[in-house]
Order: C-alpha cells, then structure tokens, then sequence
C-alpha cells in the first residue's frame, strides 16, 4: 500500500506542479539528482524490510496446523548480524560521499565562465526587497533574472528570520537579521517560477510569495532599462514605509540609496557579527561582493549624474 | 484580505485612556482574559462547566477526602504512573482538536474558518502539547508503571521526588493551557525561534506562558531521569546483572541518560530567552551582540536528543511485545542493547541537521549529515532484530502485537524519508515544507505513538485488571492506521509540490488544493480512532475481560508474576533472578518440579505519602502564573512557597513505614497467591 502511495507521487513527479522534481536549473538539478539517488538507495533497504515483514507474519502465525518450524530458543545468529549491520553501513557511506560531494559543489557558482549577477534580498515583514547593486534598480514581490546567468542572491532580514526558496530553481537559505549570506542559483531556461518564504514569521507569513522571471539576457537588459524610465525612484522614506508591518503589492523602483542593504545589514547588527565571528570564507566573500558592488553602484550612479 | 490585516494589527495598539479606575480595569481584563472569538466563549464555558461538574461529583460522593489520600498526596509508581496517563491522554485530546482544527482550516485554499492569528496560535500549542504535554508524561507513565516491577523493585529510587515529578508536570502542562483562555497562547512556533519569540515582535504573555509551562514541567522531566537512572542501577532484584534486564528497562535506561544531559540544556536556553524578554537582555539579538542562531543550536540541542528519549522506550515496549507474542526469546539482545547505547550518544551529535539551511558552511553540514545517517544504521538493526524474533516464532495477533506490526513498516519508511532528509543539500529542497511535516509525523505517530498505544494495550491488564475490547480495538486500529496514511502520504506529495509548513492559507493556482482535502480526511479518521479507543476505556470498565491469574499474555518478565493489578508492595516477596526473561525461567522450572513454593513474608519498608509534592507544585504554579504577567510580587510569593516546601520536607524525619506480615499475608490472601 504504502509502495503504491510512493509510486503514484513518483508517476505524478512528471507533473509539472511537483516544483521540486521538477529542476528548471543547475543547482536545482543537482539536489534533484541527490533525491532520486537517495530514494534509490533507501528502496534498497525498505523494500525487503517490507517484503520480509509481509512473509513472516504470514508464515509464522500462531494457527494450529502451522507447519512452518518454531524454535523459541533461537536467539542469535553471529553471521546474520554481521550482514544487518553491514549493508546498511555500506549504503549509508555511499549516500554519505554522494551527499558531501553534492554540498561541496554547490559552494560555488554553478557557471565559472559567465560573470554573475548580484541580487540583494532582503525579507521584511511581510514581503521581499530585491535590490540590484549593478543595475540601481529594486523590485517587490517579484524578480527578474537572466537566464544561462548564476545570480548570487545575498541574503538578509530587516524581521524576524526567514527562508529565501525557489523550488525549481534551487534549495533555499535562511534570510538572517545582521547577515549577509550567498545563495547560487542559474535559471536554464525562459520561464515564471514559484518563490515563497519558507521560515515562519508571524501573522503575514502565508502572504510572501514572490515570482522569478527568466527571460534572456536581451530581454533582461530591456526590462532593466524601462524600470529605469517608468518606475520611481525608491528612497529611504519610502524605505522605513516597506518595513512597517503590512503585505504589499509588487512593485519596482529605478534606483536604491546608496548602501541601502549594507546599513540594514549593520543596522541589525551586522558590526557585530563581523567583530566576534572571524567570518568563515564565504561569508566574507559575500559580504565583499556586497561591498564592492556597493561602491561600483556609486561610482555609476555619479557616472549617471554626470 | 491584506487590508483587513493591516487594519486588525493597528487596532492592538489600543489607545490608552485617562486614568479612570473603571477604564483601567476594562482594559486590563481585556488583555487578560482571550476575547473576541466564539470558540474561545465556548471553551470558557466548557471549562467552568466541568470544574463546576467535578466539584459537584467530588462532593455529592464525599470523596474529596479519598482523591487528597489515595492520588494527590501519594508516592506510589503505579498510581504516579496511572495520573500520567490520563493527563497524557487529556493533552492527546487537546493536542489532536488543534490538529482537526488547523487541517480543516488547510482543506481548501483561501478559507476561512481560521484566521492567522488564530492558526498560528494552534499550531504552536499543537507541537508543544504533543511533545512536551503528550508524548512525554506516556512515556513517564511507562516508566513508573513497568519498570520497578521489571526490576523486582517495590518503589522507585526517590518516590517523594516521583511524585514531585508528576505534580510539576501536571501544573507546568495545566499553565501552559490556561493560555488558551487567559492572556492568549504563543504564537511562535513550537520552539519559539527569536527573535520572532522575543519582546519586539511578541509582547504579550504568550511567550511567557510557553516558557514556564515548560520551564516547570521540565524541572519535572530532569527529576525522572535521575530517578529511573538510579532506580535501574540500584533497585534491581538480587541477581537481576545488567544484561539479564528486559529490553524496555534498557530503554528506560538509555532514554534517561539522554533526559539528564539534554533537559538541562532546555532549562538554560528558556532562562535566556526569559532573561531577553524580562531583563531586555539582548542574548538573541544580534543589535546587542548577540546571536539568534545560538537560540536556535542550543534549543535543537535539546530538541533533537528530546526525540530520541520518547522513541527509544517505544523501541523497548516493541521489544517485550514483539517476545511475548511470537513465543519466542528476543533475537539479538546484545546487539539491541548495543544499538540502543550507540543511538544515546549519537543523538547528541546531529542537531544541526534541523538547519542545514543557516549557512553553516559545507563542512558543518557535511559533518552533520553523516551523523545523522549513522544514527540511521543502529535503527535499522533493531527493525531487524524484530522481524528476526518474529521469525520462527508463533505470531499471536493481540492488539498490543497488531501495533507492533503496523509500527515496522510505517517506522521504516519514516525512517527512509529521514534518510532523505540527513543528505544536506537534499534538504535544502525539503527543509520547512510539507515533506518534513510528513516525515516527522510518520516517525512521531508510527514510532511513537503506536509504541504507546501498543503498550497500553500491553499493560493496560496489569495497571487495571481487565483487559479492554477486543472487535473496538480492531476498529480503533484500522481507523487510526488508514487515517495516519491517507493523512501523511499526500503530505510528503504536498512538500514536493513545494508548500511550506505553517502557512494558514494558500492560493488556487498552486494545485494543493486536492491532496489537502485528502488529508484532512485522514486526519478525521484518526480522531473516529481516538474516540474508539475512549469507547473501548470505558466499555472496559464495565464489561471488560478481569484477568485473574496476573498474567494474562503468557509474559515471560517479572511484571507479569504478580497479580493485576499488583498489591501497593508490588512483591510480597522480592524474587532471585538468574537471567533474562525471569519470570519465563521461573514458569519452566515451575512446570518441572511441580512443587509451590511456601513463601516466608517479612515485614515491607515502604515510604509515607506526602502532600507536600502537591503544594508545591501549586506554589510554583503561582510563581510560573506572576512571572508569565510579570508581576514580581506574585512570584516572590509563589517561589517563597516553593521554598517553604523544600524546608518543610528537610524536617520531616517521619516519612516511611513498615507493612506489618499479616497484612501482607491477608493481602495476598484475597488475591489467591498463599496455598
């Protein structure tokens, strides 16, 4: 029965509706990957755990007549044991080298050849910022990237924790007050994927959903260039406003202040993270790209002015 | 829809009024008392009617003075254990309309039978109720009812500090629900992350509600720990040697040796994030230089051992049943004694595995998640070692056996999505969605649960003296059994389709919609399952079968050789053992010699109930209610109580007794056991 339940989800995988088997980039592909292998792996054990429970119980039943032997002594079998603590230590070192290879990879940038894009991601209650530092431009509740481009999304909270997730295009990453962290995610192909807060925040949670958009880079740069001409600039009154508590719709704005996540990332305690924690390598990288990008935005920003 | 929110979350700034008394009073009875919802009506008057009933029975039978004698003030394990029971079995109640509540809430996208403030309060109390209010005093009634008479044992260690166990408890589980009708209930999740938990984002008494109904019950579980430890080590029967003790007392064993390392941790990190909230410290937040995420290490600290030390003594009841019912010794028995050690120690080193999405670098993550696959292979070894007792034994399919059965399949597969989980950047696809919520059901409900309910039904004879129905029992099983699957299966589908646990409401277009109502479903008909098992409690009382003889399953440990239920001495007289499953042992060698022994009774040590647990427990109940509403006055009242207490017992010097030979003689007598 319960076999049954597990094939009919796996069949329904086909469904495009199942987001997770459903990878539309390169780190969703690779978790995906690690899913089936590690299904495969456990099938190997629970499949005859069942078959063997189903063909016991039948055969040892206390009926009269039961011809099956009986032996209320036997109690230990050296060779047997060997062989029940054996495989599984076998598969779970298999399934252990694939899991730490997988995690491994997935440090790095899916495409080493393609310069990436920086998106800055900021969850607020009860809605997304994202924040383009190449760009100076920001949206809500809605991102666009180019496909065939790893975007490092940089991850922080102006609230309470939550969880940056888009299925299909890659697992997800905590959103942390006073941190900034990395996420790789690459798009393969044209398309509107799912995104949604994954931590619980309190009362708005359900709401923060967001849409990611992948279009071509042509498309992108066209998309990027008519925020630029149509939408408002976002300043830091209307800033402090997005942070209030309160749902909102998507909407897009044609610059950022200048440092804007790198004061939110401070504002929460960010000087403090950096003075006691020696920052692992990645975090620093992260928090580098962030700054770096930060003076690159003002250096275009000014070349703009001029 | 967001607007109605945005208008509702500015009404709660409530405007203060001038200082009339009138208006004060208002106001402050409308924080204090929950208002606003015609359920929450419904459960006051509910609760003031079965008060008002209780006290009307108590009284119209005179029995006030029996319920102070025979349970308030008593020390015995068997009636310490009966108490847990039906408080457990109370909060699975509570617990499981929180459940019906939030799947009917999830059946259809976009409905609105709660609202969010509402469902995010029940989902809370849910996981909390279930672990810590449900899950935890079961299994401390295992411990008490099963393992001194395992042992051969007439009490436990420290009976006085038992029943100070059970009463703290009872009064940190009884604070934590007075939250439903007094102050509001937390809202934060099960384990109150910050700084979501904390004053900023939290401020009502909730939170504080959260904290000291666990802080309390949990200075409680600490005590039983210590207790079953020595109680194991220091009561066994002359010749019981560790590796002759059953199964389920190794169990009780291993669980308490996690009980005393990991409860401590729980009781330090809720002081911390009390000392955040009271003390405005800033441990949590990261402005102050603190750190969320040490919150959120330490509690999972506590967290992940914490199931290890419900699930291992469920391993240890399928264990005995898994003996007794196919007629056979238990296969492997080092080997589960070894299994059971290595998963203690190894439930330490996996808590990281709950947030493999923080950051902590691929080292970290790569670390933990072979940790956690290893404590995968010692599981496994017990599945097989069951199914190895089974075989070439003769399989009787009683009610306790038919849990069992149902137990290693949904265990094993539950433990295969675990497996799934532990591989990191698999998780990274599951973490916090519905395939987790599946998993953890499957092996909370599958291993847990089951294992519990197995035992009753197991035990049940012995703690009453009757066995309980068996046609209701099949019902109670098929519901309970194709609820749990046609409940939790579309729920792993749900995961993969990516929706995230503890959202109150999703969109149409997301295709969730279907599956959702299917588990519903499920969900109802494992509550028609609980009402059969009520059903089946009380058909049992009136016409259930007695069972006469003390051993009504052909036991083959030391339970088992005394009457059902046993006199408040246990043994009249304590037995030798010379090795496993003692009293099979002394079954065969009954059978050849064929002689009755003649047994020479001495005077029984026994300890002298005392009210005092009681008392106390009430004091820190006032002392946990003050500093929930922070009102210091109350609570240095309530805490000197607690003191008082502690005192009043260091002068008591008259606290034990001996059971003079005849009244042993003539208990024994009434019961059949002196030829």
């Amino acid at each position: 029965m319960i076999l049954s339940v597990f094939i009919t989800i796996f069949l329904a995988g086909c469904d495009s509706r199942y987001l997770i088997l459903n990878p539309q980039g390169a780190v969703a592909q690779k978790e995906y990957q690690l899913i089936i292998f590690s299904i495969i792996l456990c099938a190997i054990v629970v499949i005859p755990v069942l078959g063997l429970l189903v063909y016991i119980v039948l055969r040892y039943r206390d009926k009269p007549g039961n011809k099956a032997p009986y032996r209320p002594d036997w109690d230990d079998s050296k060779r047997l044991e060997f062989i029940w603590w054996g495989i599984p230590i076998i598969i779970i070192g298999i399934l252990g080298f694939a899991t730490a290879r997988t995690t491994y990879d997935l440090v790095d940038p899916p495409e080493k050849d393609v310069k990436p894009l920086t998106i800055e991601v900021t969850s607020l209650d009860w809605k997304w910022l994202f924040q383009y530092p190449d760009q100076d431009i920001a949206t809500v509740n809605y991102v666009e990237i180019p496909k065939d481009v790893p975007v490092q999304f940089v991850l922080t909270s102006d609230a309470p924790m939550n969880s940056f997730w888009v299925p299909e295009l890659g697992g997800q990453l905590y959103t942390m007050p006073g941190m900034a962290m990395g996420l790789w995610l690459q798009a393969d192909h044209k398309g509107e994927y799912f995104g949604s807060g994954a931590n619980f925040t309190g009362e708005g949670f359900a709401h923060m959903n967001f849409k990611v958009k992948s279009t071509s880079t042509k498309e992108f740069n066209q998309w990027v260039k008519q925020v630029k001409e149509t939408a408002p600039a976002l300043t830091k009154a209307d800033y402090n406003s997005l942070a209030k508590q309160g749902l909102s719709l998507e909407k897009s704005y044609s610059t950022i202040p200048k440092g804007l996540f790198q004061e939110i990332v401070i504002k929460n305690g960010g000087q403090y993270y950096s003075q006691h924690h020696h920052m692992k390598n990645e975090d620093m990288k992260t928090m580098n790209v962030a700054s770096d990008e930060q003076t690159h935005t003002q250096h275009e920003h000014q070349e703009g002015g001029k | 829809m967001w607007l109605l929110m945005n208008k509702h979350i500015h009404s709660t700034s409530t405007r203060k009024e001038e200082n009339k008394l009138l208006d004060k009073l208002k106001d402050f009875s409308s924080r204090f008392f929950v208002t606003g919802e015609p359920m929450i009506y419904g459960a006051d008057v509910a609760i003031l009617l079965t008060l008002a009933g209780i006290i009307f029975v108590l009284t119209y039978l005179k029995k006030w003075k029996w319920l102070w004698r025979e349970w308030l003030t008593t020390v015995d394990h068997k009636k310490i254990g009966i108490m847990y029971m039906l408080s457990s079995l109370l909060m699975l109640f509570r617990g499981g309309v929180d459940a019906l509540l939030m799947r009917i809430q999830l059946a259809f996208p976009q409905w609105h039978f709660l609202d969010s403030n509402h469902y995010n309060e029940i989902f809370t109390t849910h996981g909390t109720i279930m672990i810590l209010f449900m899950a935890m005093p079961l299994m401390f009634a295992f411990f008490n009812i099963v393992v001194p008479l395992q042992i051969g044992a007439r009490d436990v260690a420290y009976p006085f500090l038992n029943a100070v166990s059970f009463w703290l408890f009872f009064f940190g589980a009884m604070l934590f629900n007075l939250s439903f009708v007094i102050g509001g209930s937390p809202d934060a999740g099960w384990l109150s992350y910050p700084p979501l938990s904390g004053m900023q984002f939290s401020p009502g008494p909730g939170q504080d509600f959260y904290i000291w109904g666990i802080q309390i019950s949990g200075i409680g579980s600490l005590a039983s720990g210590i207790n079953f430890i020595m109680t194991i080590l220091k009561m066994r029967a002359p010749g019981m040697k560790l590796m002759h003790m059953p199964l389920f007392t190794w169990s009780v064993l291993a669980s308490c040796i996690i009980i005393i390392f990991a409860f401590p941790v729980l009781t330090v990190t809720l002081a911390l994030l009390f000392i955040d909230r009271f003390f405005d410290g800033h441990l949590f937040t990261m402005t102050g230089g603190g750190n969320p995420m040490m919150y959120i290490n330490l509690i999972w600290m506590w967290g992940h051992p914490e199931v290890y030390i419900v699930v291992l003594p469920a391993f240890g009841i399928f264990s005995e049943i898994v003996a007794t019912f196919s007629q056979k010794k238990i296969f492997g028995y080092k080997s589960m004694v070894f299994s059971m050690m290595i998963i203690s120690v190894l439930s330490y080193f996996t808590w990281v595995h709950h947030f493999f999405t923080m950051g902590a670098g691929a080292n970290v993550n790569v670390f933990f998640a072979i940790t956690t696959m290893a404590i995968g292979i010692p599981t496994g070894v017990k599945v097989f070692n069951w199914l190895f007792t089974m075989f070439r034994g003769r399989i009787q399919m009683t009610q306790p056996m038919l849990w069992t059965i149902a137990f290693i399949p949904c265990f094993v597969v539950g433990g295969a999505t675990g497996v799934m989980l532990s591989a990191a950047p698999a998780d990274y696809q599951y973490h916090n969605s519905y395939f987790l919520v599946a998993h953890f059901h499957q092996v909370l409900i599958g291993g847990v649960v089951f294992g519990f309910f197995a035992g009753l039904y197991y035990w049940w004879p012995k703690m009453f003296g009757f066995k309980l129905n068996d046609r209701l029992g099949k019902w109670a099983f098929w519901t309970w059994n194709i609820g749990f699957y046609v409940c939790f299966m579309p729920q792993y589908a749900l995961g993969f389709m990516g929706m995230t646990r503890r959202i109150y409401t999703y969109d149409f277009d997301m295709g969730w919609g279907p599956l959702n109502v299917i588990s519903t479903v499920g969900a109802f008909f494992m509550g028609i399952g609980f009402i059969f098992q009520a059903w089946q409690i009380l058909h049992g009382i009136k016409y259930g079968e007695r069972d006469v003889t003390g051993d009504p399953w052909n036991g083959r440990t030391l339970e088992w050789s005394i009457p059902s239920p046993p006199p408040h001495y246990n043994f009249a007289v304590i037995p030798t053992v010379t090795g496993q499953d003692a009293w099979w042992t002394i079954k065969e060698e009954r059978k050849k010699k064929k002689a009755k022994e003649t047994a020479a009774f001495s005077p029984i040590h026994m300890p002298k109930n005392s009210g005092i647990p009681f008392i106390m427990a009430v004091f820190w109940f006032i002392a946990g209610f003050g500093l929930t509403f922070h009102w210091v006055w109350m609570a240095i009242f309530g805490l000197t109580g607690v003191g008082a207490c502690l005192l009043a017992r260091s002068f008591q010097y008259n606290s034990d007794y001996y059971i003079p030979v005849d009244e042993i003689r003539h208990t024994e007598d009434s019961v059949g056991r002196v030829g």
